[in-house]
């Protein structure tokens, strides 16, 4: 034993495995150059409002609640699945959450966990169906989109008597400290000290002009963080990269795959309901259309972030750089000269330029040809 | 009974619907033995050693480990019986590092739920130890298991295999798609495994390789067994016929001028 060890620490070639061959084997390292090229860009042509707390603030918002989604797409993807439901599962999760607590006046805490248990189920299902038949879980998805979308609709319908809005859920789910964990602002006190110690920029009366972080931001960097750690450090992390990387391979080291599969679409349905969560308790309302292409950023998100399409190679934390870049981008144009119809033109580009990345990084980590 | 054969097949029959794949094969498999498991496609090779491994279940027949009737009921239940089957490709994943394909289904953990990890610590040593001892020197056990050789792939395959105490190891034609070079690492390492006790199924239809790691033999035909020979009982040539049926390819050989 010590032998060995002591050949493997005195070969030299150890060294050569240098700081850029390292850097290279992270996948998120075209995220990371991805979100300082954005920078940059914003740097020169942007307004400097937006580098303020509150321009950060502004664009950390959007990115957050898309960011949620990503994280959980990423997983599914290093997984080797897709799940395109998950933008009408927004929708679809409001209505249960709206319907429980407007319809049916639960209290909120059994309205969100029929909302999580829902959310579950139907990932469940979703996973279910694609490991039982063997068909890509892009079309079984696909169908769940419109299956999602269309249910969201009728109920709506249904539970307004004909509209596809529903209104005063905030009011329904009352005060305190749960529904306060999923609207608002956090560490309101802090920034108000900040702000009476000069801080922070702060309104002529003395409030600060940010007044706290949306909990939607810490959600996203709270479940980021959980997630990478799971993905890197224990073994579902790895049963979850081997079950996208060969399922057969998995299958014969004893990884239980159709398990491990199918607790990542019912993760990626409940960070839907999550994200329906936040946005019903900060608006008031859910309305049929939330969620809409969502499931579509959140793969560009996830892609950008160094995600393989097929499967056994990316990151969480990638997936949430994708999101910010996602944010910065769509909201960043707002404070340049440019025409902010340019977003979609650029996030293409984006997404092209990180899919050609992430292949030419894949070769080069694999040595395939 | 210290003397029964690791493995002992006898009679076995596997049938799918109307179509027999074995119809009576025997074998037995010895502690520090390489039995060489010879077969023109069609054979029933492939049938064979999936029954072995319990992806089949045997439609008819007994199977033995170390003396005793056994019915697996999944891979899974194989393995714990020690017996561990490195399939050609599908062994390793190319994108996950060496270690994460090393411990893949068996990481070793530490510390208490929620915050139970994998020992990626050890993980780590305990992969380039067990490298280092067959002369494959990891670099970098971070180091993606696509960036090995096929050789060095099927040997981490097998020696993953021995480090969590396989006592019979069946290599589905490990050598099929590597070069000289790689080839006679693999066969080496076959040899290591042997002088360690273990028992060895080679899959294999490359006559050359079989002898020379081959200490018996074991020919199939359409489902059945020809006949098992001892290495000092048959030379090359003779096996290479009766794997292929003999006749036809002594007279393709002939027409040939010898060379196949």
């Amino acid at each position: 034993m010590s032998t060995s060890a002591a050949i493997v620490a005195s070969d030299e070639r150890l060294k050569r495995a240098s700081l850029l061959v390292r850097a290279m084997r992270r996948p998120e390292l075209g995220a990371v150059a991805g979100l300082i090229l954005v920078i940059a860009f914003f740097g020169v042509y942007a307004d400097r409002s937006m580098f303020t707390l509150g321009g950060v603030m502004t664009v950390m918002a959007p990115a957050a609640e898309l960011g949620i989604l990503a994280v959980a797409a990423a997983l599914l993807m290093i997984g080797g699945e897709f799940d395109l439901s998950i933008g009408s599962m927004v929708a679809f999760a409001g209505l249960i959450l709206g319907g429980c607590l407007v319809v049916l006046h639960l209290p909120f805490v059994l309205a969100l966990l029929v909302t999580l248990a829902c959310a579950a189920a139907l990932g469940a299902i979703n996973g279910t169906i694609v490991i039982r038949t063997k068909l890509p879980s892009f079309i079984v998805t696909l169908a769940f989109l419109f299956i999602y979308r269309g249910l969201s609709l009728v109920g709506l319908k249904w539970a307004t008597g004909g509209s596809t809005q529903l209104r005063g859920i905030a009011d329904a789910a009352g005060d305190g400290v749960l529904p306060g964990l999923f609207s608002g602002l956090a560490f309101h006190p802090l920034f108000t000290w900040m702000a009476a110690h000069g801080m922070i920029q702060k309104f002529p009366s003395g409030e600060p002009t940010v007044q706290g972080v949306p909990v939607s931001i810490l959600w996203f960097i709270a479940f980021a963080l959980v997630a990478t750690w799971v993905l890197l450090a224990t073994r579902a992390g790895n049963w979850i990269f081997a079950a996208g990387g060969d399922a057969n391979a998995a299958r014969n080291s004893g990884v239980p795959v159709a398990a491990v599969k199918t607790a990542l679409f019912m993760l990626t349905a409940a960070s839907a309901a999550l994200v329906a969560t936040l946005q019903v308790m900060n608006t008031g309302s859910t309305d049929a259309l939330r969620g809409d292409q969502k499931e579509f950023e959140a793969v560009i998100a996830a892609v950008i972030g160094g995600c393989l399409l097929t499967g056994g190679y990316g990151s969480a934390i990638g997936a949430f750089l994708g999101a910010i870049i996602f944010g910065m981008v769509s909201i960043g144009l707002t404070y340049t000269h440019f025409d902010s119809d340019w977003f979609k033109v650029f996030l293409g580009g984006m997404l092209l330029l990180a899919v050609l990345f992430n292949s030419f990084i894949r070769r080069k980590v694999t040595g395939e040809r | 009974m210290p003397d029964a054969p690791l493995i002992e097949v006898r009679d076995i029959v596997k049938t799918f619907g109307s179509v027999i794949a074995l119809n009576g094969v025997s074998m037995t498999v010895r502690r520090g033995e390489v039995l060489c498991l010879l077969g023109d496609n069609g054979a029933g090779k492939s049938t064979l050693i999936k029954t072995l491994a319990g992806v089949h279940r045997p439609t008819g027949g007994e199977y033995l480990v170390d003396g005793k009737p056994v019915a697996f009921r999944s891979p899974r239940d194989a393995l714990d019986a020690g017996i561990a089957t490195v399939y050609q490709d599908l062994a390793m994943i190319p994108l996950m590092s060496v270690t994460r394909n090393f411990f893949m289904g068996r990481e070793p953990t530490r510390g208490i739920w929620p915050i139970r990890r994998v020992d990626f610590a050890s993980a780590h040593r305990i992969t380039r130890e067990e490298m280092a001892r067959i002369g494959i020197d990891v670099r970098d056990p971070h180091q993606a298991v696509g960036t090995l050789s096929g050789g060095e792939r099927q040997c981490v395959a097998i020696a993953r295999a021995v480090y969590f105490g396989a006592q019979v190891l069946i290599l589905d034609e490990p050598t099929s798609a590597l070069g000289v070079a790689q080839t006679s690492m693999v066969l080496k390492y076959i040899h290591l495994v042997r002088s360690r006790g273990l028992g060895v199924i080679f899959i294999t239809h490359n006559v050359r390789h079989a002898h020379v790691v081959g200490d018996r033999f074991t020919v199939l035909n359409r489902g059945r067994t020809l006949g098992t020979y001892e290495k000092s009982d048959i030379a090359i040539e003779e096996l290479q016929n009766l794997m292929a049926g003999g006749k036809e390819l002594a007279e393709l050989s002939g027409a040939l001028g010898g060379t196949v």
